[in-house]
Protein backbone atom coordinates (compact mmCIF):
# COMPACT_ATOMS: atom_id res chain seq x y z
CA UNK A 1 0.00 0.00 0.00
CA UNK A 2 1.04 3.18 -0.60
CA UNK A 3 0.97 6.24 2.01
CA UNK A 4 1.27 9.92 1.55
CA UNK A 5 2.45 10.44 5.01
CA UNK A 6 6.16 9.67 3.73
CA UNK A 7 5.77 12.41 1.40
CA UNK A 8 4.01 14.87 3.48
CA UNK A 9 6.68 14.89 5.85
CA UNK A 10 9.20 14.96 3.48
CA UNK A 11 7.76 18.25 2.34
CA UNK A 12 7.25 19.47 5.52
CA UNK A 13 11.09 18.52 6.67
CA UNK A 14 12.45 20.03 3.72
CA UNK A 15 9.82 23.00 3.61
CA UNK A 16 10.94 24.40 7.61
CA UNK A 17 14.57 23.38 7.03
CA UNK A 18 14.59 25.43 3.48
CA UNK A 19 13.08 28.39 5.30
CA UNK A 20 15.47 28.14 8.25
CA UNK A 21 18.92 28.04 6.03
CA UNK A 22 17.46 30.96 4.31
CA UNK A 23 17.05 33.07 7.10
CA UNK A 24 21.05 31.70 8.58
CA UNK A 25 22.61 32.15 5.19
CA UNK A 26 22.14 35.29 4.29
CA UNK A 27 24.18 37.07 7.37
CA UNK A 28 26.46 33.94 6.89
CA UNK A 29 26.98 34.22 3.07
CA UNK A 30 27.16 38.13 3.73
CA UNK A 31 29.70 37.24 6.58
CA UNK A 32 31.57 35.01 4.18
CA UNK A 33 32.08 37.06 0.66
CA UNK A 34 34.22 39.61 3.07
CA UNK A 35 37.84 39.10 2.87
CA UNK A 36 38.96 37.02 6.09
CA UNK A 37 41.31 34.93 8.82
CA UNK A 38 42.16 31.77 9.36
CA UNK A 39 38.87 31.52 11.79
CA UNK A 40 36.61 32.45 8.72
CA UNK A 41 38.65 29.78 6.73
CA UNK A 42 37.66 27.29 9.39
CA UNK A 43 33.80 28.49 9.29
CA UNK A 44 34.22 28.29 5.50
CA UNK A 45 35.22 24.65 5.52
CA UNK A 46 32.67 23.89 8.24
CA UNK A 47 29.87 24.85 6.09
CA UNK A 48 31.40 22.82 3.59
CA UNK A 49 32.01 19.63 5.27
CA UNK A 50 28.37 17.63 4.34
CA UNK A 51 30.08 17.83 0.56
CA UNK A 52 32.60 15.24 1.20
CA UNK A 53 31.65 13.61 4.55
CA UNK A 54 29.99 10.60 4.19
CA UNK A 55 26.05 10.85 5.73
CA UNK A 56 26.29 8.59 8.08
CA UNK A 57 29.65 9.74 9.56
CA UNK A 58 27.60 12.77 9.85
CA UNK A 59 24.56 11.35 11.44
CA UNK A 60 26.55 9.01 13.63
CA UNK A 61 28.52 11.80 15.34
CA UNK A 62 24.91 13.70 15.20
CA UNK A 63 23.34 10.76 17.08
CA UNK A 64 26.25 10.36 19.47
CA UNK A 65 25.53 14.25 20.29
CA UNK A 66 21.86 14.32 20.93
CA UNK A 67 21.33 10.65 22.60
CA UNK A 68 20.52 11.84 26.14
CA UNK A 69 22.86 9.18 27.68
CA UNK A 70 25.42 12.03 26.91
CA UNK A 71 26.26 15.27 28.17
CA UNK A 72 25.19 17.61 25.16
CA UNK A 73 22.16 15.36 24.57
CA UNK A 74 21.47 15.14 28.06
CA UNK A 75 21.49 18.64 28.51
CA UNK A 76 18.83 19.08 26.04
CA UNK A 77 16.37 16.57 27.52
CA UNK A 78 16.80 17.83 31.16
CA UNK A 79 16.74 21.49 30.52
CA UNK A 80 14.97 22.08 27.86
CA UNK A 81 12.58 19.39 27.17
CA UNK A 82 13.94 18.66 23.79
CA UNK A 83 15.30 14.77 22.68
CA UNK A 84 16.17 15.20 18.88
CA UNK A 85 16.78 11.75 18.55
CA UNK A 86 14.26 9.91 16.66
CA UNK A 87 12.37 12.84 16.39
CA UNK A 88 11.08 14.96 13.49
CA UNK A 89 13.13 18.38 15.58
CA UNK A 90 15.79 16.05 15.24
CA UNK A 91 15.32 15.40 11.75
CA UNK A 92 14.97 18.71 10.99
CA UNK A 93 18.05 20.04 13.02
CA UNK A 94 20.20 17.55 11.33
CA UNK A 95 19.19 18.68 7.63
CA UNK A 96 19.52 22.06 8.08
CA UNK A 97 23.03 21.53 9.00
CA UNK A 98 23.23 18.90 6.40
CA UNK A 99 22.26 21.05 3.21
CA UNK A 100 23.81 24.17 4.85
CA UNK A 101 26.83 24.43 2.06
CA UNK A 102 23.85 24.35 -0.51
CA UNK A 103 21.90 27.18 0.44
CA UNK A 104 25.72 29.50 1.83
CA UNK A 105 27.61 28.66 -1.08
CA UNK A 106 24.87 30.38 -3.89
CA UNK A 107 24.52 33.04 -1.43
CA UNK A 108 27.63 33.81 -0.70
CA UNK A 109 29.36 33.89 -4.52
CA UNK A 110 26.30 36.00 -5.21
CA UNK A 111 27.74 38.88 -2.77
CA UNK A 112 31.10 38.29 -4.08
CA UNK A 113 29.78 39.15 -7.36
CA UNK A 114 28.10 41.87 -6.65
CA UNK A 115 30.20 45.34 -7.02
CA UNK A 116 31.38 46.71 -3.61
CA UNK A 117 30.31 50.39 -5.05
CA UNK A 118 26.35 49.61 -5.08
CA UNK A 119 26.41 48.74 -1.27
CA UNK A 120 27.99 51.98 -0.80
CA UNK A 121 26.41 53.93 -2.90
CA UNK A 122 23.38 53.13 -1.12
CA UNK A 123 25.79 53.84 2.11
CA UNK A 124 26.77 57.31 0.58
CA UNK A 125 22.65 58.22 -0.03
CA UNK A 126 21.69 58.13 3.54
CA UNK A 127 20.74 54.62 3.62
CA UNK A 128 20.75 52.05 6.99
CA UNK A 129 22.49 48.90 6.62
CA UNK A 130 18.69 47.28 6.81
CA UNK A 131 17.34 49.22 4.32
CA UNK A 132 20.79 48.32 2.38
CA UNK A 133 19.94 44.63 2.42
CA UNK A 134 16.48 44.72 1.91
CA UNK A 135 16.15 47.55 -1.12
CA UNK A 136 19.96 47.09 -3.12
CA UNK A 137 21.64 43.81 -1.79
CA UNK A 138 19.10 41.11 -1.93
CA UNK A 139 17.43 42.05 -5.01
CA UNK A 140 20.56 42.37 -6.58
CA UNK A 141 21.65 38.44 -5.74
CA UNK A 142 17.84 36.87 -6.58
CA UNK A 143 19.14 34.24 -8.89
CA UNK A 144 21.35 33.50 -6.51
CA UNK A 145 18.92 33.30 -3.28
CA UNK A 146 16.44 31.16 -6.01
CA UNK A 147 19.38 28.56 -6.46
CA UNK A 148 20.09 28.05 -2.88
CA UNK A 149 16.02 28.26 -2.25
CA UNK A 150 15.51 25.33 -4.82
CA UNK A 151 18.81 23.61 -4.06
CA UNK A 152 18.48 23.33 -0.72
CA UNK A 153 14.78 22.29 -0.80
CA UNK A 154 15.83 19.33 -3.46
CA UNK A 155 18.74 18.28 -1.60
CA UNK A 156 16.74 17.97 1.57
CA UNK A 157 14.07 16.31 -0.13
CA UNK A 158 16.98 13.55 -1.20
CA UNK A 159 18.18 12.82 1.88
CA UNK A 160 19.41 9.47 3.33
CA UNK A 161 21.71 7.93 5.37
CA UNK A 162 21.39 11.35 7.98
CA UNK A 163 18.09 11.00 8.07
CA UNK A 164 17.82 7.08 8.76
CA UNK A 165 20.85 7.09 11.26
CA UNK A 166 19.26 10.58 13.66
CA UNK A 167 15.63 9.47 12.99
CA UNK A 168 15.63 5.78 12.21
CA UNK A 169 12.52 4.96 10.56
CA UNK A 170 9.17 5.54 12.80
CA UNK A 171 5.90 6.09 10.60
CA UNK A 172 4.27 9.29 10.53
CA UNK A 173 7.51 10.41 12.49
CA UNK A 174 10.58 10.23 10.92
CA UNK A 175 9.65 8.15 7.39
CA UNK A 176 10.35 10.19 5.25
CA UNK A 177 9.88 9.47 1.21
CA UNK A 178 13.86 8.01 0.82
CA UNK A 179 13.94 5.77 3.92
CA UNK A 180 9.72 4.89 2.51
CA UNK A 181 11.90 3.26 -0.93
CA UNK A 182 14.15 1.50 1.46
CA UNK A 183 11.63 0.12 3.70
CA UNK A 184 9.27 -1.26 0.70
CA UNK A 185 13.09 -2.58 -0.69
CA UNK A 186 14.30 -4.38 2.14
CA UNK A 187 10.36 -6.09 2.15
CA UNK A 188 10.94 -6.75 -1.12
CA UNK A 189 7.76 -4.57 -1.87
CA UNK A 190 9.46 -3.30 -5.47
CA UNK A 191 6.38 -2.28 -6.77
CA UNK A 192 6.02 -0.16 -3.91
CA UNK A 193 9.56 1.30 -3.52
CA UNK A 194 9.04 2.01 -7.63
CA UNK A 195 5.95 4.29 -6.88
CA UNK A 196 8.22 6.36 -4.53
CA UNK A 197 10.92 6.37 -6.51
CA UNK A 198 9.26 7.45 -9.24
CA UNK A 199 7.52 10.08 -7.97
CA UNK A 200 10.93 11.41 -6.16
CA UNK A 201 12.62 10.95 -9.92
CA UNK A 202 10.22 13.06 -11.77
CA UNK A 203 10.08 15.66 -8.50
CA UNK A 204 13.88 16.08 -8.71
CA UNK A 205 13.71 16.41 -12.57
CA UNK A 206 10.98 19.16 -12.77
CA UNK A 207 12.85 21.51 -10.09
CA UNK A 208 16.40 21.39 -12.28
CA UNK A 209 14.36 21.40 -14.90
CA UNK A 210 12.80 24.75 -13.56
CA UNK A 211 16.02 25.87 -12.12
CA UNK A 212 18.53 25.84 -15.36
CA UNK A 213 15.76 26.59 -17.73
CA UNK A 214 15.36 30.17 -15.47
CA UNK A 215 18.93 30.65 -15.40
CA UNK A 216 19.48 29.84 -19.48
CA UNK A 217 16.67 32.19 -20.20
CA UNK A 218 18.81 35.09 -17.45
CA UNK A 219 21.62 34.17 -18.08
CA UNK A 220 22.62 35.14 -14.46
CA UNK A 221 24.70 32.97 -12.33
CA UNK A 222 26.36 29.31 -13.12
CA UNK A 223 24.48 27.10 -10.17
CA UNK A 224 26.52 24.22 -9.95
CA UNK B 1 33.05 75.24 4.13
CA UNK B 2 35.11 72.04 4.01
CA UNK B 3 38.13 71.85 6.15
CA UNK B 4 41.13 68.74 5.77
CA UNK B 5 44.01 67.97 7.05
CA UNK B 6 44.63 64.14 6.75
CA UNK B 7 46.96 61.38 6.14
CA UNK B 8 46.44 57.71 4.63
CA UNK B 9 49.18 55.36 4.08
CA UNK B 10 48.07 54.35 -0.23
CA UNK B 11 49.84 51.70 -2.55
CA UNK B 12 50.12 52.58 -6.08
CA UNK B 13 52.13 51.00 -8.71
CA UNK B 14 55.31 52.97 -7.73
CA UNK B 15 55.15 51.37 -4.28
CA UNK B 16 53.76 52.73 -0.90
CA UNK B 17 53.27 56.05 -0.30
CA UNK B 18 51.68 58.56 1.95
CA UNK B 19 49.15 61.21 0.94
CA UNK B 20 48.72 64.17 2.97
CA UNK B 21 45.76 66.05 2.85
CA UNK B 22 45.15 69.21 3.52
CA UNK B 23 43.32 72.44 2.28
CA UNK B 24 40.08 74.69 3.32
CA UNK B 25 37.24 74.39 0.07
CA UNK B 26 34.51 77.20 0.74
CA UNK B 27 30.80 76.38 0.86
CA UNK B 28 29.53 76.83 -2.87
CA UNK B 29 32.90 76.47 -4.91
CA UNK B 30 33.64 74.03 -7.67
CA UNK B 31 36.97 72.44 -7.25
CA UNK B 32 38.69 70.29 -9.23
CA UNK B 33 41.41 67.89 -8.15
CA UNK B 34 43.68 67.48 -10.93
CA UNK B 35 46.89 64.40 -10.75
CA UNK B 36 48.08 61.47 -12.46
CA UNK B 37 47.18 57.94 -12.18
CA UNK B 38 47.03 56.39 -8.75
CA UNK B 39 48.15 59.88 -7.15
CA UNK B 40 45.01 59.14 -4.47
CA UNK B 41 42.41 61.27 -6.29
CA UNK B 42 39.73 58.15 -5.66
CA UNK B 43 40.88 57.27 -2.07
CA UNK B 44 40.92 61.10 -1.04
CA UNK B 45 37.01 60.97 -2.36
CA UNK B 46 36.71 58.01 -0.46
CA UNK B 47 38.21 59.22 2.90
CA UNK B 48 35.81 62.53 2.33
CA UNK B 49 32.89 60.71 1.93
CA UNK B 50 33.43 58.41 5.11
CA UNK B 51 34.41 55.04 2.73
CA UNK B 52 37.99 54.89 3.69
CA UNK B 53 39.25 56.15 7.08
CA UNK B 54 42.38 58.04 6.91
CA UNK B 55 45.17 57.02 9.31
CA UNK B 56 44.97 60.02 10.91
CA UNK B 57 44.20 63.73 10.71
CA UNK B 58 40.90 65.47 10.48
CA UNK B 59 37.77 66.42 8.53
CA UNK B 60 35.54 69.62 9.52
CA UNK B 61 32.48 70.27 7.76
CA UNK B 62 30.72 73.24 8.81
CA UNK B 63 31.99 73.23 12.28
CA UNK B 64 31.02 69.99 12.29
CA UNK B 65 33.39 66.84 12.50
CA UNK B 66 32.92 64.12 10.43
CA UNK B 67 36.62 62.65 11.18
CA UNK B 68 38.48 63.16 13.83
CA UNK B 69 41.57 60.78 15.04
CA UNK B 70 42.46 62.55 18.24
CA UNK B 71 38.86 62.87 19.05
CA UNK B 72 38.17 59.31 17.86
CA UNK B 73 35.38 60.47 15.91
CA UNK B 74 34.41 58.93 12.52
CA UNK B 75 30.79 59.52 11.30
CA UNK B 76 29.13 56.83 9.02
CA UNK B 77 29.16 57.73 5.23
CA UNK B 78 25.33 57.57 6.04
CA UNK B 79 25.39 61.10 8.03
CA UNK B 80 27.88 62.75 6.00
CA UNK B 81 25.27 64.07 3.57
CA UNK B 82 27.31 63.73 0.62
CA UNK B 83 26.67 63.07 -2.88
CA UNK B 84 28.98 61.12 -4.75
CA UNK B 85 28.92 60.12 -8.11
CA UNK B 86 31.66 56.41 -8.73
CA UNK B 87 33.77 55.88 -11.50
CA UNK B 88 31.07 52.78 -12.45
CA UNK B 89 28.34 55.27 -11.34
CA UNK B 90 26.97 52.27 -9.23
CA UNK B 91 23.27 52.49 -10.39
CA UNK B 92 20.80 49.93 -8.55
CA UNK B 93 19.98 47.55 -11.19
CA UNK B 94 16.80 46.28 -9.73
CA UNK B 95 15.28 49.61 -10.00
CA UNK B 96 14.20 51.63 -13.04
CA UNK B 97 16.01 55.09 -13.61
CA UNK B 98 13.26 56.89 -11.61
CA UNK B 99 13.60 54.59 -9.01
CA UNK B 100 17.04 55.07 -8.30
CA UNK B 101 16.71 58.76 -7.89
CA UNK B 102 13.64 58.20 -5.88
CA UNK B 103 15.56 55.81 -3.82
CA UNK B 104 17.82 58.51 -3.01
CA UNK B 105 15.06 61.02 -1.35
CA UNK B 106 15.26 62.18 2.14
CA UNK B 107 12.23 60.77 3.89
CA UNK B 108 10.65 64.21 3.86
CA UNK B 109 10.97 65.51 0.79
CA UNK B 110 8.24 65.60 -1.66
CA UNK B 111 8.36 63.41 -4.37
CA UNK B 112 8.22 65.56 -7.22
CA UNK B 113 11.67 66.63 -6.74
CA UNK B 114 12.48 63.53 -8.59
CA UNK B 115 10.41 65.32 -11.77
CA UNK B 116 12.37 68.01 -11.49
CA UNK B 117 15.03 66.47 -11.38
CA UNK B 118 14.27 64.18 -14.44
CA UNK B 119 13.97 67.42 -16.25
CA UNK B 120 16.93 68.61 -15.16
CA UNK B 121 18.79 65.58 -16.14
CA UNK B 122 17.21 65.68 -19.40
CA UNK B 123 16.08 61.92 -18.62
CA UNK B 124 11.89 62.49 -18.22
CA UNK B 125 11.63 59.99 -21.72
CA UNK B 126 13.71 57.43 -20.01
CA UNK B 127 12.45 57.22 -16.47
CA UNK B 128 10.88 54.08 -16.33
CA UNK B 129 13.63 52.40 -18.13
CA UNK B 130 15.56 49.96 -16.41
CA UNK B 131 19.46 51.15 -15.99
CA UNK B 132 21.10 48.32 -18.15
CA UNK B 133 19.32 49.23 -21.39
CA UNK B 134 21.13 53.24 -20.93
CA UNK B 135 23.99 54.12 -22.39
CA UNK B 136 27.15 55.82 -20.67
CA UNK B 137 26.20 58.98 -20.67
CA UNK B 138 22.33 58.11 -19.83
CA UNK B 139 23.96 56.69 -16.50
CA UNK B 140 26.13 58.85 -15.78
CA UNK B 141 23.05 61.64 -15.50
CA UNK B 142 21.01 59.25 -13.11
CA UNK B 143 24.23 59.10 -11.18
CA UNK B 144 24.09 62.38 -11.26
CA UNK B 145 20.65 63.03 -10.31
CA UNK B 146 20.76 60.44 -7.93
CA UNK B 147 23.68 62.11 -5.89
CA UNK B 148 21.73 65.42 -5.87
CA UNK B 149 18.29 63.96 -4.72
CA UNK B 150 19.70 63.26 -1.51
CA UNK B 151 20.56 67.36 -0.84
CA UNK B 152 24.44 66.57 -0.29
CA UNK B 153 26.12 69.64 1.21
CA UNK B 154 29.18 67.92 -0.86
CA UNK B 155 29.21 66.73 -3.83
CA UNK B 156 31.65 64.36 -4.86
CA UNK B 157 32.48 63.24 -8.82
CA UNK B 158 34.79 60.65 -9.21
CA UNK B 159 36.05 61.14 -13.02
CA UNK B 160 32.36 60.96 -14.03
CA UNK B 161 32.93 62.23 -17.77
CA UNK B 162 36.19 60.11 -18.32
CA UNK B 163 34.28 57.39 -20.30
CA UNK B 164 32.21 59.46 -22.81
CA UNK B 165 32.45 60.32 -25.69
CA UNK B 166 33.53 63.67 -26.73
CA UNK B 167 29.84 65.40 -27.47
CA UNK B 168 28.03 63.82 -24.49
CA UNK B 169 30.82 65.09 -22.62
CA UNK B 170 30.38 68.50 -23.82
CA UNK B 171 26.82 68.12 -22.86
CA UNK B 172 27.25 66.55 -19.60
CA UNK B 173 29.33 69.56 -18.51
CA UNK B 174 26.95 72.04 -19.11
CA UNK B 175 24.05 70.33 -17.22
CA UNK B 176 26.83 70.26 -14.23
CA UNK B 177 27.12 73.58 -14.70
CA UNK B 178 23.67 74.58 -14.62
CA UNK B 179 23.19 71.85 -11.30
CA UNK B 180 25.97 73.75 -10.27
CA UNK B 181 24.61 77.03 -9.82
CA UNK B 182 20.76 75.91 -9.36
CA UNK B 183 21.65 74.02 -6.09
CA UNK B 184 25.41 76.02 -4.99
CA UNK B 185 27.19 72.53 -3.79
CA UNK B 186 29.99 72.62 -3.14
CA UNK B 187 31.25 70.20 -5.50
CA UNK B 188 34.83 68.71 -5.76
CA UNK B 189 35.51 67.35 -9.37
CA UNK B 190 38.27 64.38 -10.23
CA UNK B 191 39.23 64.86 -13.66
CA UNK B 192 42.42 64.29 -16.16
CA UNK B 193 40.78 67.03 -18.63
CA UNK B 194 42.60 70.64 -18.34
CA UNK B 195 39.63 72.11 -20.56
CA UNK B 196 37.05 70.48 -18.81
CA UNK B 197 38.71 71.94 -15.18
CA UNK B 198 38.76 74.94 -17.13
CA UNK B 199 35.16 75.34 -18.03
CA UNK B 200 34.17 73.88 -15.14
CA UNK B 201 35.93 74.81 -11.80
CA UNK B 202 36.33 78.27 -9.53
CA UNK B 203 39.65 76.50 -8.15
CA UNK B 204 42.25 73.52 -8.79
CA UNK B 205 44.08 71.33 -6.91
CA UNK B 206 46.68 68.92 -8.00
CA UNK B 207 47.43 66.06 -6.56
CA UNK B 208 51.16 65.22 -6.50
CA UNK B 209 53.76 62.76 -5.08
CA UNK B 210 51.26 62.44 -2.21
CA UNK B 211 50.94 66.04 -1.61
CA UNK B 212 48.44 68.78 -2.36
CA UNK B 213 49.38 72.47 -3.80
CA UNK B 214 47.44 75.29 -2.74
CA UNK B 215 44.29 75.77 -4.26
CA UNK B 216 44.75 77.63 -7.09
CA UNK B 217 42.97 79.44 -10.10
CA UNK B 218 42.68 76.99 -13.18
CA UNK B 219 44.42 79.52 -15.76
CA UNK B 220 47.24 79.41 -12.79
CA UNK B 221 47.42 76.45 -12.59
CA UNK B 222 48.07 75.39 -16.42
CA UNK B 223 49.69 78.86 -17.74
CA UNK B 224 52.22 79.02 -14.99
CA UNK B 225 55.10 79.93 -17.25
CA UNK B 226 53.16 83.07 -17.70
CA UNK B 227 52.56 83.32 -21.86
CA UNK B 228 49.15 84.07 -21.68
CA UNK B 229 49.03 82.51 -25.38
CA UNK B 230 48.62 78.94 -24.65
CA UNK B 231 45.71 77.17 -25.68
CA UNK B 232 44.76 73.79 -24.36
CA UNK B 233 42.79 71.40 -26.73
CA UNK B 234 42.33 67.91 -27.64
CA UNK B 235 43.31 66.02 -31.39
CA UNK B 236 40.20 64.89 -32.67
CA UNK B 237 41.61 64.06 -36.22
CA UNK B 238 44.73 63.57 -38.23
CA UNK B 239 44.49 64.07 -41.94
CA UNK B 240 47.18 62.76 -44.20
CA UNK B 241 47.09 64.41 -47.99
CA UNK B 242 49.93 63.43 -50.19
CA UNK B 243 52.73 64.17 -48.42
CA UNK B 244 51.35 66.94 -46.28
CA UNK B 245 49.82 66.07 -42.61
CA UNK B 246 47.32 67.81 -40.66
CA UNK B 247 46.29 67.52 -36.92
CA UNK B 248 42.44 68.75 -36.21
CA UNK B 249 42.35 70.24 -32.90
CA UNK B 250 39.66 71.22 -30.96
CA UNK B 251 39.66 73.84 -28.54
CA UNK B 252 37.18 74.97 -26.22
CA UNK B 253 34.27 76.25 -28.69
CA UNK B 254 35.82 75.42 -32.06
CA UNK B 255 38.06 73.37 -34.53
CA UNK B 256 41.53 74.17 -35.62
CA UNK B 257 43.47 72.52 -38.65
CA UNK B 258 47.16 72.78 -38.22
CA UNK B 259 50.26 71.27 -40.11
CA UNK B 260 51.61 68.81 -38.32
CA UNK B 261 54.81 70.30 -38.73
CA UNK B 262 53.87 72.01 -35.91
CA UNK B 263 54.01 69.15 -33.55
CA UNK B 264 56.92 68.59 -31.49
CA UNK B 265 56.19 64.94 -30.73
CA UNK B 266 53.80 61.82 -32.48
CA UNK B 267 50.92 62.41 -30.98
CA UNK B 268 47.34 60.04 -32.25
CA UNK B 269 43.50 61.46 -31.20
CA UNK B 270 42.35 61.85 -28.01
CA UNK B 271 45.42 63.40 -26.56
CA UNK B 272 45.60 66.31 -24.76
CA UNK B 273 47.72 69.03 -26.11
CA UNK B 274 48.95 72.94 -25.31
CA UNK B 275 49.08 74.71 -28.46
CA UNK B 276 51.27 77.85 -28.63
CA UNK B 277 52.60 80.27 -30.38
CA UNK B 278 55.96 81.12 -30.68
CA UNK B 279 57.29 83.91 -33.37
CA UNK B 280 53.39 83.19 -34.75
CA UNK B 281 54.44 79.74 -35.96
CA UNK B 282 52.23 77.20 -34.07
CA UNK B 283 53.69 74.96 -31.56
CA UNK B 284 51.62 71.50 -30.68
CA UNK B 285 52.73 69.56 -27.41
CA UNK B 286 51.31 66.80 -25.46
CA UNK B 287 50.06 67.20 -21.97
CA UNK B 288 52.09 64.78 -19.43
CA UNK B 289 48.83 64.03 -18.06
CA UNK B 290 47.07 60.56 -19.24
CA UNK B 291 43.74 60.19 -20.33
CA UNK B 292 43.06 57.30 -17.93
CA UNK B 293 42.79 56.39 -14.48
Amino acid sequence: MIEFEPFWLTFKLAFFATVILFLVSIPLGSWLSKKGNIAKTCVEVLVSMPLVLPPTVFGFYLLVAFSPENAFGGFLDHWLGLRFVFSFGGLLVASVIYSLPFMVHPIQSGFSSLPPSLKEAAYSLGKSRWDTLIHVLLPGIKSSLIAGVILTFAHTVGEFGVVLMIGGNIPGKTRTASIAIYDEVEAFRYGNANVYAVILLILSFVVLFTMYWRNRRTQQVRIL
Amino acid sequence: MIHFDIEKKLHSANGEFILHASGKIDSGAFVSLYGASGAGKTSFLRMLAGLMKPDNGSIWADDIAWYDAQKRIDISPQKRRIGLVFQDYALFPNMNVRANIAFALPKNERSSFVDELLELTNLVNLASRKTEHLSGGERQRVALARAIARKPSLLLLDEPLSAIDHEMRMQLQSTLLNIHRKFKLTTILVSHDAGEIIKLSDRVIHLKDGLMTPLLAPSRMFMSNGDNSILLGDIVEIERTGSESFVVVLLSDRMVRISSAACEQALSIGDSIKLTYDRNFPRITKLESTPSD
